[in-house]
């Protein structure tokens, strides 16, 4: 008989019973996330049911925005409405500059790529009220003058979109500094998803003797389509919960005024319209039941952007399926 | 090692006729991955339309060496080439030269089968032509015909060229990367063990694949496999430790090595 180095059955013992504590502090763990948004959706459906009850599925639809007691009449549209746009701009911006800095790089010299990295990362760490503080005392100033003013000028008439009397407190720059915002987040993840290509799908593009952009289009787009779609709904879930930044910029208009009929124009986000007027509503009135409403379906729009995303990223990987060498 | 040396040069003047054309050689080539010195001072000449077996023991520079004919180097970061590549007489470290049009020229098939996996079949086959700009769908047609029939492959996948290339089989792959090697037309084909992941049918159908390619195409390839390098080459270079120890026809270095370590080497005695 070999010699023996451990005692089988007693390392079979204390084997299960820690699989045991192991299996049961995950679940745990799991549940503890569940019962956290589980415990959120109900405490605002509960708190907002009085503007639900009043309104209907009008407060989805209407666009009345008024809190004067006796006259109460809430409407949410405008605010998902400008959330949507905003993000929307923010992410058709943000996206390809953000991959532009992830290939740039990855194709740089490690020495320079590296820092320029972590500098691109470190917009992440500025505060979102030191982007407002910015976006309102500088670039907006300078955004009004130089790029607005003159589109307004020669496309006023013509296009709408430039159609608005340019102010700098507006759909247009709430969006780019929200782009900003979430440049940090797109550009991190899809240079690491790109970076994750094998060499030899890079090589193999090389070897047929693609430029260093067709190596892009033909090894490492297609490869890591699915990881790049999943960055930029991160950044777009980022850019429709922003609060701060865009509160500063936006305008902040209420009722059919904040319905833009330009990117010049003046509008309001969910997140910017409760974090304007929380502190002045009044508890006996409806105001409240009908932020924190406004709360419920920026948590709606949220989890569907999440839920949407991964639904595409799992049918991508269908696509995909197969082993990858 | 000056003997090893005199040998070499030796060899290459004189084991084939004067009116021999060599497609490719390269004069002192020395390679440094950081401060390794991987490739040593290598000089070496391939016939066109032959093929040129590089063998020797994992990590005698081999691969490092073929990756150079491509300039695959200008993309591992902290590798250095010295010495020059000539092509058809034309210097391809010469600073003049683009990497990328010289790429189109040198075609190379990898250790590993690489096709790319959202790709089908055909898409595989006419990446690289598309590249060159063809865009004609019966010109296309055709490329993939020739192409998989060199490869030997369009047999097994004439009826399923739509289907993702991930869906074959590992020498199906290795096949599949041959024909779009094939595709953009190379002078010279580069050949990274192209067996060393397949089982003996596939390898044969691929040393099969080579022999009918070395009518057309100067051929190098680096193989693990001593048998393969007796069955499908013509020249024979003997690789150790980055330095080259002897070249010359396949026969005469696997039958009367002129250096004993050759001679070991072939014997089976290490590797």
């Amino acid at each position: 008989m070999a010699k023996q180095w451990f005692k089988r059955d007693e390392k079979e013992k204390k084997s299960l019973l820690s699989d045991k504590i192991f299996k049961f502090a995950a679940a745990a763990a799991g549940a503890y996330v569940l019962a956290v948004i589980l415990i959120i959706v109900l405490q605002l459906g509960i708190e907002s049911m009085p503007i639900w009850e009043e309104e209907g599925i009008g407060f989805i639809t209407g666009t009345d925005w008024n809190p004067v007691p006796g006259r109460e009449s809430f409407g949410a549209f405008p605010y998902i409405l400008g959330t949507l746009i905003t993000s929307a701009i923010a992410l058709a911006i943000g996206f390809p500059l953000s991959i532009g800095i992830a290939m740039l790089v990855m194709i740089i010299p490690k020495k320079i790529g590296q820092p320029l990295g972590y500098l691109v990362e470190l917009i992440e760490a500025v505060p979102s009220v030191v982007f407002g503080l910015w976006g309102l005392f500088v670039f907006r100033i300078y955004f009004r003058d130089l790029v607005e003013k003159p589109l307004h000028d020669m496309f006023g008439d013509s296009i709408f979109l430039f159609g608005g009397t340019p102010f700098g407190l507006d759909i247009m720059t709430a969006s780019i500094i929200l782009a900003i915002m979430i440049i940090p987040t797109i550009s991190s993840i899809s240079r690491e998803v790109m970076m994750a290509v094998p060499q030899q799908q890079r090589e193999a593009a090389y070897m047929l003797g693609s430029t260093t952009f067709e190596m892009f289009r033909m090894a490492i787009f297609p490869y890591s389509k699915t990881g790049l779609l999943g960055a930029s709904m991160l950044g777009l879930g980022r850019a429709v919960g922003e609060t701060m930044a865009v509160t500063m910029l936006i305008g902040n208009t209420t009722g059919l005024r904040a319905i833009p009929q330009s990117l010049f124009d003046s509008s309001q986000t969910m997140p910017s319209i409760i974090a304007n007027e929380f502190i002045e509503a009044s508890p006996v009135s409806l105001h409240p039941a009908a932020l924190v409403g406004i709360g419920l379906i920026l948590l709606a729009v949220g989890l569907s952007i999440n839920v949407a995303a991964h639904f595409l990223v799992a049918r991508m990987v269908k696509v995909n399926e197969g082993p990858i060498h | 090692m000056s003997t090893v040396m005199t040998d070499r040069s030796a060899t290459i003047t004189t084991i084939d006729k004067p009116q021999t054309r060599y497609k490719m050689r390269t004069e002192n080539i020395n390679i440094y991955y950081g401060k390794t010195h991987a490739v040593q001072d290598l000089t070496l000449a391939f016939p066109e339309k032959s093929v040129t077996a590089l063998i020797g023991p994992s990590g005698c520079g081999k691969t490092t060496y073929l990756r150079c004919l491509n300039r695959m180097h200008d993309m591992t970061p902290d590798a250095k080439v010295e010495g020059r590549v000539l092509l058809d007489g034309a210097d391809l470290y010469d600073k003049r030269i683009d990497p990328i049009y010289h790429r189109r020229k040198v075609g190379m098939v990898f250790q590993k089968p690489n096709p790319f996996p959202t790709m089908s079949i055909y898409d595989n086959v006419v990446a690289g032509v598309k590249l060159n700009g063809v865009r004609n769908k019966d010109i296309l047609d055709e490329i993939v015909e020739d192409c998989l029939n060199m490869a030997y492959l369009w047999e097994e996948v004439k009826d399923i060229l739509k289907k993702p290339a991930m869906e074959l089989s590992g020498g199906q792959q290795q096949r599949l990367c041959i024909a779009r090697a094939l595709a953009i037309q190379p002078e010279v084909l580069l050949m990274d063990e192209p067996a060393s992941a397949l089982d003996p049918i596939a390898t044969q159908k691929i040393e099969e694949t080579i022999e009918e390619l070395k009518k057309d195409y100067c051929i190098i390839i680096v193989t693990h496999n001593m048998q393969q390098a007796v069955r499908c080459s013509d020249y024979t270079g003997f690789m150790y430790l980055g330095k080259l120890v002897e070249h010359g026809k396949t026969k005469q270095v696997f039958e009367r090595p002129v250096d004993k370590l050759t001679a070991k080497y072939v014997q089976g005695q290490f590797g």
